[in-house]
C-alpha cells in the first residue's frame, strides 16, 4: 500500500472520528490522563505525599486552596495521590489487555479456522468454562487465592479476560474462512500458518482493535473494584480503588477522602468509553 | 429439534461446563499459598490439631484424590465444611442465598423495566432533548463502578438526605416474618405485615440501585437502538398509513420486537448483578451469598469459596437457559429455528 493511500485513509478516519464531539472529548480526557500519569511528579502539587508521608497536623482537612481535594487521614494531599493513582489504573489496563489478547486471539483463530473439528470443540468448551461464572466472581476468586498484590490482581483479570477475545475472533474467523480469498489460498497450497496469520488475521484486526479500546474502561473498573475490596494494590500505593475504600470509613464527616478518588475513577472510565465508542464508529464503515 | 430436546441439550452441555468449572476452581483452591488448616485454626493452635484437620480435609493427598473425594461428596449434597463458620458450606449457602436472590431479582426487574421506559421513549423521539438527556445519563451510568455508586448513595441518600436506610435487610426492632420462601418481600406479604414489607422494600432500594446502575444504562442504549431500527420498518409504516393511533402502534406493534435484544442480555444482566453483589452486599452489610463469599475469599476459606463459585455457576447456567427460552418465545424466528432443525 503506498503512503498516499495510507494518508488518505487516515485523513478520512480522522474526519469520521472528529465529527462526534463526544469522541473528541473522550480523546482529550484520555490524553490528559496519560500526560498527567507520566508526569505525575510534575503536575502533583505535593508529589512527596504520594506514598509514605505523615502530617497529622493537617490530617482530614477539607478541600481548600492549599489542598484542592482535601487531605486524607494521614494528612496527605488527595489530589497528588489521585494523579499518581492514574499510573496504576493505566498500567493495569495496558498490561491486562496486552497479555490477555494474544492468546485469546490465537485460540479464536485456530478454533474458528478448524470449525467443527475436535480442536474447535476443545478450545471453545474451555472458553465456556471460564465464562460460566460472572467474570467479577471468577476474578475475585482467583485473586483471593493469590497474595494480594497489584500483579496478582492483573493476573486474575487476565485469566478471566482472554475467553472474550477467543469468542470474538472465533465468530469472525469462522465466517472469514469461507471467503473466496481464503479458499484461493487453500487451493494454491498455502500453509495453515499463512492462512491464519496472512489471510484471516488481518481481516479480524479492526474488530479486535475496537474491542480493545472498548475494554480499557472495563479493565480499569474491575481493577479498581479488586483493590477496593483489598485484593489488589496495597497501601501506601496511591491506587484509586484503595483510596476510595480507605476513605469510606470516614463517611459522612470527611466525605472528600473517598469522594474525589471515586469521581476520578468515573472520569477515567468515562473518557475511555467515549474514546472507544468513537473508534468503534470510525472503524465500523470499513 | 423441539423445545424439550433443546432444553435437554442445554442442560447436558451445562453439566459438562460446570464439571470443567469445578476442575478449574478446585485445583486453583488447592494452589493457595500457605496451609488452609493452619489458617483456619490460627497461629496458636497446636501442631497435632492442624495435622488432624489436614487429615480430615485430605490435604496431604494428591490433588486429584482430593477432587475425587470432593465430587463424591457433592453428589451426596455435601460441599464440605466452612473453615470459618465451622458449619456445612451447603447449609450456609442455603441460608444466605435467598437474600441475594431477592436482591438480584429486584434489581434485574428494576433495571429492565426502567431501561425499557428510557429506551423506548428516547428511541421513539430520537435526537430530541429527552433523547440527549438519556444519552448523557447512560454514558455516565456505564462509567460508574458499583462500589462507587454504593458509597456515593450511602453518603447522599443515607446520610445527607436520610431517605433510605443503609445497612441490612430490616431495621433493628422489626420482627422477621416467619420464613416461608426466605424472600422478605414475599414472606411479609404472606404474614400480612405491610409495615415489614415497607421496611424491607426501603432497605432494598440503595443496594438494588447500586447493583444495576451500569447495566441499566447499557440496556437503555440497547433498547433505544432496537427501537430506532424497528421504527423504520415497513410494518410500522403500514400501521401508520392505516391511521392506527401512535400510542397503539408503540404499545402493540413496536414494543415486542424491540424488546428482544433487551431480554437477550438479561442473562448477562443477572451475571453482572451476581458479580456486583459481592461488593454491594459487603458495603450494605446485606446478609447474602455475596457477603458470605466475599468474607470467605478474604479469609481463604477454600471450601466455602469453591462452594459459592459452583453454586453461582449452576444458578447462572439455569438463568441463561431460561432467558434463551423467553427470547425464543418473543422472537418467532428463533422458535422456528428450534422447531425446524
Amino acid at each position: 500500500m503506498n503512503t498516499e493511500l495510507l494518508k488518505e485513509r487516515w485523513r478520512r478516519n480522522w474526519y469520521k472520528f472528529s465529527r462526534n464531539p463526544l469522541s473528541i472529548l473522550g480523546l482529550a480526557v484520555v490524553l490528559s490522563i496519560i500526560v498527567i500519569a507520566i508526569f505525575a511528579a510534575f503536575f502533583a502539587p505535593y508529589p512527596e505525599h504520594a506514598f509514605v508521608f505523615v502530617d497529622f497536623k493537617n490530617a482530614k482537612s477539607p478541600p481548600s486552596w492549599q489542598h484542592l481535594c482535601g487531605t486524607d487521614m494521614a494528612g496527605r494531599d488527595i489530589l497528588s495521590r489521585i494523579f499518581f493513582g492514574f499510573r496504576y489504573s493505566l498500567v493495569m489496563a495496558v498490561s491486562v489487555l496486552s497479555v490477555a489478547t494474544p492468546p485469546g486471539v490465537l485460540l479464536g483463530l485456530i478454533a474458528g479456522y478448524m470449525r467443527d473439528t475436535w480442536v474447535d470443540t476443545a478450545i471453545m468448551r474451555v472458553a465456556d468454562v471460564f465464562l460460566s461464572v460472572p467474570s467479577m466472581v471468577l476474578a475475585l476468586a482467583v485473586c483471593s487465592m493469590l497474595e494480594p498484590t497489584l500483579y496478582n490482581a492483573m493476573l486474575a483479570v487476565t485469566v478471566m479476560w482472554w475467553p472474550w477475545y477467543t469468542r470474538l475472533v472465533y465468530g469472525a474467523a469462522s465466517s472469514i474462512k469461507n471467503e473466496y480469498f481464503v479458499q484461493a489460498a487453500e487451493v494454491t497450497g498455502a500453509s495453515t500458518f499463512h492462512i491464519l496469520f496472512g489471510e484471516i488475521f488481518p481481516n479480524c484486526l479492526s474488530t479486535i482493535f475496537t474491542k480493545m479500546t472498548l475494554d480499557v474502561g472495563w479493565v480499569i473498573l474491575i481493577g479498581s473494584t479488586l483493590s477496593f475490596v483489598g485484593l489488589g494494590a496495597q497501601p501506601p500505593t496511591p491506587d484509586l480503588g484503595t483510596m476510595v475504600s480507605d476513605g469510606s470509613k470516614y463517611i459522612p464527616a470527611q466525605w472528600w477522602i473517598s469522594l474525589f478518588p471515586a469521581l476520578f475513577i468515573v472520569v477515567i472510565i468515562l473518557g475511555f468509553n467515549l474514546l472507544g465508542d468513537g473508534v468503534r464508529d470510525m472503524l465500523a464503515g470499513d | 429439534m423441539n423445545i424439550k430436546k433443546y432444553v435437554a441439550y442445554r442442560l447436558v452441555s451445562s453439566f459438562f461446563v460446570l464439571f470443567g468449572l469445578s476442575l478449574l476452581i478446585f485445583s486453583l483452591s488447592r494452589l493457595v499459598p500457605g496451609d488452609p488448616a493452619r489458617l483456619a485454626l490460627g497461629p496458636m493452635a497446636p501442631q497435632w490439631a492442624v495435622d488432624k484437620l489436614r487429615a480430615q480435609l485430605h490435604l496431604d493427598e494428591p490433588v486429584y484424590i482430593q477432587y475425587i473425594y470432593w465430587v463424591t461428596n457433592v453428589f451426596r449434597g455435601d460441599l464440605g465444611q466452612s473453615l470459618v463458620t465451622r458449619r456445612g458450606v451447603f447449609n450456609d449457602i442455603l441460608e444466605f442465598f435467598p437474600a441475594t436472590f431477592e436482591l438480584v431479582i429486584f434489581s434485574v426487574i428494576l433495571s429492565t423495566s426502567l431501561a425499557i421506559i428510557l429506551g423506548v421513549t428516547s428511541g421513539k423521539y430520537a435526537n430530541s432533548l429527552w433523547d440527549n438527556i438519556v444519552r448523557v445519563i447512560s454514558y455516565i451510568g456505564i462509567a460508574i463502578p458499583s462500589f462507587v455508586w454504593a458509597i456515593m448513595s450511602v453518603f447522599i441518600f443515607g446520610y445527607v438526605l436520610r431517605w433510605f436506610p443503609t445497612l441490612g435487610r430490616l431495621s433493628s426492632g422489626v420482627v422477621m416474618p416467619p420464613k416461608v420462601t426466605g424472600l422478605l418481600l414475599i414472606d411479609s406479604l404472606i404474614a400480612g405485615k405491610l409495615d415489614v414489607f415497607r421496611d424491607a422494600f426501603y432497605h432494598m432500594i440503595l443496594p438494588g440501585t447500586s447493583l444495576v446502575i451500569s447495566r441499566l444504562a447499557q440496556e437503555a442504549r440497547i433498547t433505544r437502538a432496537s427501537v430506532v431500527e424497528n421504527l423504520h420498518k415497513d410494518y410500522i409504516m403500514a400501521a401508520r398509513s392505516f391511521g392506527i393511533p401512535e400510542k397503539t402502534i408503540t404499545l402493540r406493534y413496536l414494543l415486542k420486537p424491540s424488546l428482544i435484544p433487551t431480554v437477550a442480555v438479561m442473562g448477562m444482566d443477572i451475571a453482572g448483578s451476581m458479580g456486583g453483589s459481592f461488593i454491594v452486599e459487603t458495603i450494605f452489610n446485606w446478609p447474602g451469598l455475596g457477603r458470605y463469599g466475599m468474607s470467605a475469599m478474604l479469609s481463604n476459606d477454600i471450601n466455602a469459596i469453591v462452594g459459592v463459585v459452583m453454586l453461582i455457576g449452576v444458578f447462572f447456567a439455569f438463568m441463561n437457559i431460561l432467558v434463551d427460552l423467553i427470547t425464543a418465545y418473543l422472537d418467532p424466528r428463533i422458535m422456528m429455528k428450534l422447531r425446524g432443525s
